[in-house]
């Protein structure tokens, strides 16, 4: 911390009203959370004082099967979820970057929409989507039978992956590409070798957005979802209406255990994106 | 039919084809398709259970000038104003401390904030519904020194605060992104030529990332307005937002054409705010164009 007595006049990253204001906000955020997997090891079914530390919490998840499933469930979904909007959604980036064509703006606006339209619209409208113009049949074997809540997963997931590589795409060098065909490569190789590396912290970053999108989303699963199709937010919902109990927090802390280990992942590939501005502008000392 | 832009040849029509294709017919089939079903409900009658005639009748958005949901309306707006508000105040002193940390502390900062977000909302709300309880963390603290306990959970001001747990990172990240592209050399022009750091923020900073901070104040306004989860966990009952009466109307009151009207006036006030936006936008452009 040498640097702190030289320190230029935009640092206001060491200005300690600022690092108190952080600090604040982490208690904000962080308090809850940490209160939430402590009391997820407590040897009590009150969760109110702490009684000694166990795990019989996990324990009792692990012989849950009506959970279990509703997990595996979520995980197929997100999977399944996140490998069609990965594709749909550069897709839809590339052909708004590269092309013009007739409805250009139309087809932006309805990409977007499903951004911005309010979660429980989106809810209902699919909720009576398959309830009567395309009613999904009931009795499918797994996992055909999370066909709806996939499809509506789909919709609002890809998207967000056009926005994540539409960006991207902003950045790009068109003279590289042009390089390559100058250079033979055909419109497909040049893709495949040009573009889609320049890509990839995008893609990477969109697909694990999808994932987390599909996996946290609770409002429109609830409203799609059958009888026999819980997911695990739906599911712990459930759970939480009916009574307060430390295997909800259990529950909780695993699935918050997943979308860490998810993030610290994602981190890792989009580390050297954050800190290295596409600007070219030099970063301050 | 479809033009390469920028000029570039060969960039074909099968190429064109190939990408849009796809999207396009899912976008119609599964987005558009469902929200023109509920738009044509929303001027019908309930015949049965799940039948519908579309009767071309407006008695559904009349009744939603019933006072009884337009103070509902009215609360939501205020719900989401006051929320998108305290995330504002809290979140742009991070996204300023987030902007000017080294790489390093960009990161764990981004972590930090990011991390909440990516943990299940559910989980989140639950998170706090544990704190906020009359025999939770709070209240025990409120308690230490000599005051309370105080009922928070089931009220209006815990649905506040749990929309503004939820929302605060949809508030940090466009404001970091439209921070980080600031020219810095224009507030250390603003210091150099006598200006203190805050007059600095509110008279330099603030005006150039104004389109940003419009940007960030509208992604966080509109799911906000939208909420279902935390009024209906968190909240009590005269705490109820738009989203928890239309869910209402889908499931226990079976009023579909009704549901579909409430549900329709919930997208107009999303896109006003949008075409809100794009017009501050417009005059903040014109603005910095004189």
């Amino acid at each position: 911390m040498s640097r702190q007595s030289q320190r230029g006049p935009l640092d206001y990253a060491s200005r300690w009203s600022l690092r108190l204001w952080v600090a604040g906000v982490m208690l904000f955020l962080y308090l809850p959370l940490a209160s939430l997997i402590l009391f997820s090891f407590n040897d009590s079914k009150r969760t109110i004082r702490w009684e000694g530390f166990t795990l019989d919490w996990y324990a009792r998840l692990a012989n849950d099967d009506a959970l279990i499933s509703a997990f595996a469930n979520s995980l197929t979904i997100a999977a399944l979820s996140t490998l069609f909007s990965v594709v749909f959604g550069t897709m839809a980036a590339i052909a708004l970057w590269r092309f013009r064509f007739p409805g250009r703006g139309l087809f932006d606006a309805m990409i977007t929409l499903p951004i911005v339209v309010p979660e429980i619209c989106m809810g209902v409208a699919m909720l009576v989507f398959f309830g009567t113009v395309m009613p999904w049949p009931r009795d499918l074997v797994w996992p055909l039978d999370l066909g709806a809540i996939v499809i509506a997963h789909i919709t609002f997931s890809f998207p967000f992956v056009t926005v994540v590589v539409r960006a991207r795409l902003a950045s790009f060098n068109r003279e590289m590409e042009e390089a390559a065909r100058d250079l033979g490569a055909s419109e497909l190789r040049a893709f495949w070798d040009i573009v889609l590396p320049h890509l990839r912290p995008a893609l990477i970053s969109g697909a694990l957005l999808a994932f987390t999108l599909s996996l946290d989303d609770f409002v429109i699963t609830f409203f799609t979802a059958g009888p026999n199709t819980v997911t695990f937010p739906v599911k712990i919902y459930s759970m939480v209406r009916f009574s307060v109990t430390p295997e909800v927090n259990a529950a909780s802390t695993v699935l918050m255990a997943i979308t860490v280990a998810l993030t610290l992942i994602g981190m890792k590939f989009q580390r050297t994106e954050i800190t290295k501005p596409d600007t070219g502008q030099p970063e301050p000392e | 039919m479809a033009v390469a832009k920028g000029g570039m040849t060969g960039a074909s029509n099968a190429a064109f084809w190939a990408v849009f294709t796809l999207p396009a017919i899912w976008i119609a089939l599964f987005f558009v398709v469902p929200l023109s079903v509920i738009w044509a409900y929303s001027f019908g009658r309930t015949l049965g259970l799940t039948q519908v005639e579309i009767t071309g009748t407006l008695a559904n958005y009349a009744r939603v000038f019933d006072p009884i949901y337009l103070w509902i309306f009215a609360k939501s707006l205020v719900f989401a104003g006051a929320t998108t508000a305290i995330c504002l105040i809290i979140g742009f002193p991070y996204a300023l401390v987030m902007t000017f940390a080294s790489p390093r502390g960009k990161i764990a900062l981004l972590l930090a904030i990011m991390l909440p977000f990516w943990t299940n909302l559910l989980v989140r709300t639950y998170a706090l519904m544990a704190v906020m309880r009359t025999e939770g963390w709070v209240n025990r603290g409120f308690g230490l020194v000599g005051i309370g306990p105080f009922e928070m959970l089931h009220t209006n001001f815990a649905v506040v605060t749990g929309l503004v747990y939820v929302h605060l990172p949809f508030i940090v990240l466009p404001l970091f992104s439209t921070l980080d592209r600031l020219d810095r050399s224009l507030i250390e022009a603003s210091l150099d030529l006598g200006a203190g750091h805050v007059r600095t923020i509110f008279q330099v900073v603030i005006p150039i990332v104004w389109p940003g901070i419009l940007s960030a104040v509208l992604l966080c306004f509109i799911p906000a307005l939208g909420s279902y989860l935390t009024p209906d966990l968190l909240g009590g009952t005269d705490s109820q937002m738009i989203a928890s009466v239309i869910e209402r109307q889908f499931k226990r009151a079976n009023d579909w054409p009704f549901g579909a009207a409430l549900s329709f006036m919930l997208m107009y006030l999303t896109l006003a705010a949008m075409v809100w936006r794009a017009l501050a936008e417009r005059r903040a452009v014109v603005r910095s164009a004189r």
